[in-house]
C-alpha cells in the first residue's frame, strides 16, 4: 500500500498524546487542507469573476427600470411577451447552432487535410489557418464589414466583374443573417481544426492498421475508429464553442447592429441595446440571463455523455 | 560589522526608499494651495483638431484658477463613452465630470449634481436654452448638467445644389441664401416637394442618401419628418396614441413612399453611409451636420464646392430640425464639484463657445439660440456661405426637435435607441406588412417598454 501524507500523520498521531500544536499541524498537513489552500486562488478568481457577477446580474434582473425597487421576475415575463425578444431567442439559437455545426464540420475536414500533410509543411498551413482565430474579432469583423459594405462591397465588385448581380449582404434579412454566420464560422473554425488535429494525432496508428487488416475501407476507418476515439474532444469542443457563440457580441455589433428590423440580434447585442444604450440595465441583465438555462441544459447532457464514456473506458 | 556593510542590495534598497519618499512628497505644481485637481472626460471630437479648443480653454482656466485640470477624450465609436458613463455610475467612481450622450443625463439623473445656479447665470446672460436640451437634461425641475457646445449637432439637409437644380429644377441656393432671410420659393420647401425631388434624383441615378436603419442619423431625420406631420406615438405622459392616429399613419405612409426612391440598401446604412454617399458623388442630398461636407472638402473638393446646407422640409405641422446635444454633467460622487461647476460655466461663455465652434469648423452648435450668429457659419467655403443655414435661425421658421419627444424622456430614450420609427416604416416597405400590422407591432412594443 502506498503511503501518503494522511496515513503518515495518522500513524504518528496514534502513538502520542494529542497536543494542540500537533493537532493544528496535523490539520495543516491533511491532503484536503493542502488541496483547499492550493485551490484558494482559483476559488477566489471564480468567486470574484464568475459567481459574484452572475449573482449581481440575477439581482439586477429583479429590479425596476430606475433600479429603486424589486419587481421579482417581472422583467423576464415582459421579455417573453415581447415579439422582438422571442425573435431574438429564435435567432440566437439559429445563429449558434448553425455556426457551431458548420465550424465543427469545416474544422474536422481541415484537421483531416492537415493531418495528412507531411510534418514539415504542416507548420506553415497550421499557422496560416489559425490566423482568423488569432486576429481580434472586432478588427477582423471590420474587414468583413468592408467586404459586405452596403454601397461599396468589394465582394459585390467581384460579383459584378464576372457579370453576377450584387448581393444585399447586410440589407436583406436572410443575407444579413447568413453574413453574420459566415463571419463567425470563418473566425471560429481554426479552434475546431486545432483541437481535432490534436485529437487525430492521439489516435494510435495500430488501430488503423488493425482495421486495415480486417479490410475496413477509409470511410469505415473514420466511422468506427476515428470518430469513437474523438467523441469526447468533439463533445467538449462543441460545448465550448456553443457557449462562446451564444454569447457572441462583436460580430453582430460591427456588421449589422442587429438590423435590419432586429432580424440579426442575438442575446448579447440585444442585451447591450436594451440595457446600456436604452438605460434599462435590469431588463438588459434579464436578456443576458436567458442564455443561462439554454446553455445549462446543453452543458448537462454533453458533460454527462463525456463522463459516461470516461467511466466505460476506465 | 556585517550588518552595516555597503552591499549592492542595501544600496538598491536605500535608493528605492529615497525615490519613493521623493515621489510621495512631490508637490502638485498646478494646484499649489488652491483648487486641487479636476478630471473631466469629454467626447472625442470627430473633426480632426476638434478637441484642441477644450484643451486650450481648460488649460487657460486651470492656470487662472490654479487648478490642475486633467482631460480624457473618449470616443463614441463602439459606444465607449456610454460604457464609461455606465461603469462610473455603477462603481460611483471616476471623473469629476463627463460628457453624456443625449439621453444619458436622464439615465443617471439621480447620480448627477444639479447645476441650476450655473444655468441661471448663463440664461441671464444669453437668454433661454434650446428647449430640446432642456427636455433631455432637466429632471424633476433640476438641471443635471450643462448643455455642451462641443459635439452638439443638428442635421439639416446637405444638398448637391447642382444635381437638385438639374434633375428636380429646384434652386436651393435661391430658396435659402446665406443672407439671413428666405429666398423665393422657400415656402415650397416641404415634404411633398422633397418626395418629387427624391423621385427625380432617383431616376437620374443620384438618389437621396437617407439611412433607414437603427443608427441615430436614421432615427433623427425620420423623427423630424414624423413631427412635421404632427405624428406622435405617445402623448406627454407616455400614453400610446397609435390607434386611430391619422397623422401617424400619414407619416408612415410618407416614409414608405419615399423609401421607394432611396438606394435599396438604406436599411443597413450606418451613420457613415450617408456621408460616403455624398462624398463619393453618388447622392444628391443627405441629412447631416457639416462633417460630410468637410470631409468632401478634403477628399473630393469637386463635390464639396457644390454643396449647400438648407433646413429640413416643412410638413403640415411645421418645420423641424433634428438636434442631438451633448451635455457635460458632474457626478454627485465627484471630488471637486465647486471647481468643476466653475470650469463648465467658463467653457459655456459666448467667447468660449465661439472658440469651440470655430475650432470644429462650424460643426458644434452652442445650446443658446442667441449664439446662432457666429461668423464661422457665414464665412466657411467653398462655396462661401455653404453652411450659413446649418444652425437654426429665425427666418427658417423651424423648431429644433428630437425623435419621440414629447414622450417622457425615459420612454423616448428606449424608443429612440430601438429605432421604432424607422422599423415601423421598414416593416411595411421592406417586410411587406400592412400599415395596420406595423402599427399594431409598434403599439405592442411600446406597451412592453412601458412596463417595469
Amino acid at each position: 500500500m502506498a503511503l501518503d501524507a494522511t496515513t503518515v500523520t495518522a500513524g504518528a498521531a496514534s502513538g502520542a498524546p494529542a497536543r494542540p500544536g500537533l493537532t493544528l499541524q496535523r490539520f495543516a498537513r491533511r491532503r484536503s487542507t493542502i488541496a483547499f489552500i492550493m485551490a484558494l486562488p482559483l476559488i477566489a478568481v471564480i468567486g470574484g469573476l464568475v459567481a459574484w457577477p452572475a449573482g449581481y446580474a440575477i439581482y439586477l434582473s429583479t429590479l425596476n427600470r430606475r433600479m429603486t425597487a424589486s419587481i421579482g421576475l417581472e422583467n423576464f415575463a415582459i421579455l417573453l411577451e415581447s415579439e422582438t425578444f422571442r425573435m431574438v431567442i429564435w435567432q440566437s439559437c439559429i445563429f449558434a447552432f448553425s455556426a457551431v455545426v458548420l465550424k465543427a464540420l469545416l474544422g474536422f475536414w481541415l484537421a483531416h487535410m492537415l493531418h495528412h500533410i507531411p510534418t514539415k509543411g504542416q507548420r506553415i498551413w497550421r499557422g496560416m489557418l489559425l490566423l482568423p482565430w488569432v486576429v481580434p474579432p472586432a478588427l477582423s469583423t471590420l474587414g468583413w464589414w468592408w467586404m459586405f459594405d452596403p454601397s461599396y462591397s468589394s465582394l459585390n465588385w467581384i460579383l459584378n466583374a464576372i457579370g453576377a448581380p450584387s448581393v444585399p449582404w447586410l440589407g436583406e434579412p436572410w443575407w444579413a443573417r447568413t453574413s453574420v454566420i459566415i463571419v463567425n464560422v470563418w473566425a471560429g473554425t481554426p479552434f475546431f481544426m486545432i483541437m481535432y488535429l490534436a485529437a487525430l494525432k492521439s489516435v494510435p496508428d495500430q488501430l488503423y492498421e488493425a482495421a486495415a487488416i480486417d479490410g475496413a475501407t477509409g470511410w469505415q476507418g473514420l466511422r468506427y475508429v476515428t470518430l469513437p476515439m474523438m467523441r469526447n474532444i468533439i463533445s467538449i469542443t462543441v460545448l465550448f464553442s456553443l457557449i462562446v457563440t451564444f454569447a457572441n457580441y462583436d460580430i453582430v455589433r460591427v456588421l449589422t447592429n442587429g438590423g435590419p428590423r432586429d432580424l440579426t440580434h442575438v442575446f448579447a447585442s440585444y442585451a447591450f441595446q436594451v440595457g446600456v444604450l436604452s438605460g434599462n440595465i435590469p431588463r438588459g441583465a434579464a436578456v443576458s440571463l436567458f442564455m443561462f438555462p439554454i446553455l445549462a441544459v446543453v452543458a448537462f447532457f454533453v458533460l454527462r455523455g463525456v463522463n459516461q464514456r470516461n467511466r466505460e473506458m476506465a | 560589522m556585517a550588518g552595516h556593510r555597503l552591499t549592492r542590495r542595501n544600496m538598491l534598497r536605500s535608493g528605492a526608499g529615497v525615490i519613493a519618499a521623493g515621489t510621495l512628497s512631490a508637490p502638485m505644481v498646478h494646484a499649489q494651495g488652491t483648487g486641487g485637481t479636476i478630471r473631466v472626460a469629454f467626447w472625442d471630437h470627430w473633426v480632426p483638431g476638434g478637441n484642441d479648443a477644450l484643451k486650450k480653454l481648460c488649460a487657460d482656466w486651470g492656470e487662472k484658477n490654479r487648478t490642475n485640470v486633467q482631460l480624457d477624450f473618449i470616443n463614441t465609436t463602439g459606444n465607449q463613452l456610454q460604457l464609461t458613463a455606465a461603469a462610473q455610475a455603477q462603481s460611483r467612481q471616476g471623473h469629476d465630470a463627463i460628457s453624456l450622450s443625449p439621453w444619458d443625463p436622464g439615465t443617471y439623473a439621480d447620480q448627477l449634481e444639479p447645476v441650476d445656479d450655473v444655468i441661471e447665470r448663463l440664461v441671464a446672460k444669453y437668454g433661454p436654452i434650446n428647449p430640446i436640451a432642456e427636455f433631455l437634461v432637466k429632471r424633476n425641475g433640476k438641471w443635471r448638467g450643462v448643455p455642451a457646445t462641443s459635439g452638439t449637432q443638428a442635421k439639416p439637409a446637405c444638398v448637391r445644389y447642382d444635381l437638385l437644380q438639374e434633375h428636380a429644377g429646384i434652386d436651393v441656393r435661391a430658396m435659402w441664401p446665406a443672407e439671413g432671410k428666405m429666398g423665393p420659393g422657400a415656402e415650397t420647401w416641404n415634404w411633398d416637394t422633397f418626395l418629387k425631388a427624391a423621385e427625380a434624383c432617383h431616376k437620374a441615378g443620384v438618389p437621396f442618401g437617407l439611412p433607414m436603419g437603427q443608427f441615430s442619423d436614421a432615427v433623427d431625420w425620420v423623427g423630424a419628418m414624423f413631427l412635421s406631420h404632427g405624428a406622435h406615438i405617445t402623448d406627454e405622459k407616455g400614453k400610446p396614441t397609435i390607434k386611430g392616429n391619422d397623422k401617424l399613419r400619414q407619416a408612415v405612409d410618407y416614409g414608405v413612399r419615399l423609401a421607394k426612391f432611396l438606394p435599396n440598401d438604406v436599411w443597413a446604412w450606418d451613420d457613415a453611409s450617408n456621408n460616403r454617399a455624398l462624398i463619393s458623388g453618388r447622392s444628391a442630398l443627405v441629412f447631416n451636420p457639416p462633417s460630410a461636407w468637410a470631409v468632401a472638402k478634403r477628399d473630393n473638393p469637386a463635390v464639396a464646392e457644390k454643396c449647400w446646407t438648407v433646413p429640413m422640409p416643412a410638413g403640415p405641422a411645421g418645420r423641424f430640425l433634428a438636434y442631438l446635444p451633448f451635455t457635460t454633467s458632474i457626478w454627485s460622487f465627484g471630488k471637486n464639484k465647486t471647481a468643476t461647476k466653475a470650469l463648465l460655466e467658463f467653457i459655456s461663455q459666448r467667447d468660449s463657445a465661439e472658440f469651440t465652434t470655430n475650432t470644429s469648423g462650424g460643426y458644434d452648435i452652442p445650446p443658446f439660440p442667441s449664439m446662432a450668429d457666429f461668423k464661422i457659419w457665414e464665412t466657411q467655403s467653398p462655396p462661401v456661405g455653404t453652411i450659413s443655414n446649418y444652425p437654426l435661425k429665425p427666418h427658417h421658421q423651424a423648431k429644433y426637435s428630437i425623435a419621440f419627444s414629447p414622450a417622457p424622456p425615459e420612454l423616448a430614450q428606449q424608443m429612440y435607441i430601438q429605432a421604432l420609427n424607422t422599423k415601423v416604416i421598414a416593416r411595411v416597405a421592406q417586410g411587406g406588412e400592412s400599415i395596420d400590422q406595423a402599427l399594431g407591432w409598434l403599439e405592442r412594443e411600446l406597451n412592453n417598454m412601458l412596463r417595469g
